[in-house]
């Protein structure tokens, strides 16, 4: 190995020297959870459609459903678990929204219910709402004028 | 039971498959690039916005159902959804309104609960 | 005292380590050094409410049991050095105010336990003291909580993240050994910060590990000694991926470590048992295991000449957010027995 001069010399070593995440075994969990909760979804909503509810109000039981049993399983120091086995498998469904909202509002129970709960709870969500609600509005305001 | 005979184990297929090939989109953004999982939840929900305004998510939703709708794209789809349909019906006003409104029962149940968690839950350590 | 070479300061008549305390979590208690930590804890709480609270028991229990077993009455220890990972390092203030002594803060991140035994041992060859007690804490929970995410956010922690140790080092400083044979403080080397320009929160070994190596090189320079004068060279937290930079680059300085050199976070944990990915850090990290495993190898003779260099990444969450790289430091301190068996002879510790 040759002496390292430069930051980008470093930097490049450094890349080379850590190791990467196991990308495949990591995907394959996040497939397979993923999709085994998006399923789970399916058959909440396809219950509320065969008990004759309107496809819009299934889709929101859906939502509600699954946030209920993410925010319990996040309470009883589950979701963690899930999430480190699967990744992007719980991150990236409704879960993973609910886990972010109610893990924070967990942890900063310490700093009492007003700015701790109250206030901590959207550190980790809070851009999500930012970011997908104005998107919505310059969407809506597209739609009212171009459409 | 009659539910159980009326399930699409085609639908539940295609759903299964989509759910799962839309978390390794993620999977692959958290290993290759290193972004939180805060910025990959943005990124998400945004993308799920564009693509419902385009009117092209609403196709994998029709394919794939909860498949599509599950994932946070789902719930950006579902906010562009609700945005362009008051547009239509009360004009600006409903720029503001449509979006919020239409994912509403999701955002205020995750409020919801995750102040019910804090009252009952306590911090533990990860034990992994 | 006197300065040698280009930073490093040798002490004329070199201070002794009285004695050591360790407490440890539950966590470090399954790791492979567990049998030599003074005390294991059963949980992170430790009957507290929160986790700085529990971190600030940690580092205040551990205090009083140094002092215990230094069998030193509080009132003759003239000043305390102690700092932590927490903002304006309250774990320490909150943990030791009414302890009695009088009280430095001070933040290195990881490498304030050997910062603060630097400055004691300044601070008794000087004269200005003569017992100096120097102490620090980390906690796992409060480290997280303030540097990463919520403990039961669904994240997963890339390979090279390391794990912030649950647990505390104290160590008393004395100009006498009190007819003990204890290990001296001969030289230290404070470190310069040293910034490759590592961005990556998740890779705290790469940033600090150049820090290591310059504090590395200018020690065995200053002081003309050659790595294999050390029974034992050991870094406080570079982790698996620090560890491997550093050994490398060392050796196209032309310095072999190869043979003596290993790392306190590498250490603490079974990697594969206890999935502590690239290995432990914190503060607690190089105290508890200087404390509670190097300590007694030195009283015990296994070793008789050890360089301690503690290292640390001096960032925080905004510097982060911010889009800052992480400076690195590392401080270097020899600890050596001096004196030999029970005839008290005294061997020549002086450089050419």
């Amino acid at each position: 190995m040759k002496k390292i001069e430069t930051k980008q010399e470093y930097l490049d070593y450094v890349d080379k020297k850590s190791p990467n995440s196991p990308i495949f075994k990591n995907c394959f969990n996040a497939f397979w959870v993923g999709g085994l909760i998006c399923s789970i979804g399916q058959i909440i909503f396809d219950f509320c459609k065969y008990k004759g509810m309107e496809d819009t109000s299934c889709s929101t039981v859906v939502s509600i459903v699954l946030i209920g049993i993410a925010a319990l399983l996040t309470s009883l120091n589950i979701f963690n678990k899930i999430g480190k086995f699967a990744g992007a498998g719980s991150l990236v469904p409704i879960t993973g929204f609910a886990n972010s909202i109610v893990s924070p509002a967990i942890e900063y129970k310490s700093e009492g219910y007003v700015m701790g709960v109250g206030g901590k709870m959207f550190t980790v969500a809070g851009p999500v709402l930012v970011y997908g609600i104005s998107t919505s509005v310059i969407v809506g305001i597209i739609a009212t004028f171009f459409v | 039971m009659d539910f159980l005979q009326s399930i699409d184990w085609m639908q539940l297929l295609r759903c299964f498959v989509v759910g799962g090939l839309i978390c390794i989109i993620g999977q692959i953004l958290i290993d290759k690039t290193k972004l939180t999982s805060a910025r990959i939840l943005v990124i998400f929900v945004t993308a799920g916005v564009i693509l419902g305004a385009l009117g092209i998510y609403q196709h994998v939703i029709d394919f794939a159902g909860c498949g599509a709708t599950v994932p946070l794209l789902g719930f950006g789809a579902n906010l562009a959804k609700g945005a362009i349909t008051e547009a239509q019906t009360s004009g600006l006003l409903g720029a503001f309104i449509g979006g919020v409104k239409a994912s509403a029962g999701g955002i205020a149940a995750a409020i919801f609960f995750g102040y019910i968690a804090s009252l009952i839950a306590k911090p533990k350590i990860k034990k992994q | 005292m006197n300065k040698i070479g280009k930073q490093t300061i040798q002490f004329s008549s070199p201070p002794y380590i009285l004695e050591t305390s360790s407490i440890v979590g539950p966590k470090e208690a399954q790791g492979p050094l567990a049998k030599y930590f003074d005390q294991c804890l059963e949980d992170e709480f430790w009957g507290e409410k929160t986790w700085e609270k529990a971190e600030s028991k940690i580092i205040k229990e551990n205090v009083n049991s140094v002092i215990a077993k230094s069998c030193i009455p509080s009132q003759n220890i003239d000043y305390c050095f102690a700092g932590d990972l927490l903002n304006q390092c309250i774990s320490s203030s909150f943990g030791l105010r009414e302890i009695n002594i009088p009280f430095f803060g001070i933040f290195g991140a990881c490498s304030t336990f050997v910062e603060g035994m630097s400055l004691g041992s300044i601070f008794i060859d000087s004269g200005a003291a003569k017992n100096v007690l120097c102490a620090t804490s980390s906690h796992f929970c409060s480290a997280e909580k303030q540097f990463r995410f919520p403990l039961e956010l669904g994240n997963q922690r890339p390979p090279t993240a390391q794990w912030t140790v649950t647990g505390s080092g104290a160590a008393i400083l004395s100009n006498t050994n009190l007819d003990k044979v204890c290990p001296q403080v001969t030289y230290i080397t404070p470190g310069k910060i040293v910034d490759m320009g590592v961005k990556d929160a998740n890779n705290m070994g790469a940033a600090m590990a150049p820090a290591a190596l310059d504090t590395l090189i200018t020690h065995l320079q200053d002081t003309g000694r050659k790595p294999s004068y050390y029974d034992a060279i050991i870094t406080g937290d570079l982790g698996y991926v620090g560890k491997e930079i550093l050994t490398e680059m060392a050796e196209t300085q032309g310095y072999n470590i190869k043979n003596n050199y290993n790392d306190c976070g590498v250490l603490i944990f079974d990697k594969n048992a206890q999935d502590t990915h690239a290995g432990g850090s914190g503060c607690g990290c190089v105290g508890s295991v200087f404390s509670g495993y190097f300590y007694k190898k030195l009283k015990e003779k296994s070793i008789n000449r050890l360089l301690l260099i503690a290292t640390g990444a001096l960032m925080n969450s905004t510097s982060s957010q911010q889009g800052e790289s992480i400076p690195g430091i590392a401080h270097a301190i020899a600890i050596e027995n001096l004196v030999f068996g029970d005839g008290g002879k005294k061997q020549d510790f002086g450089n050419k």
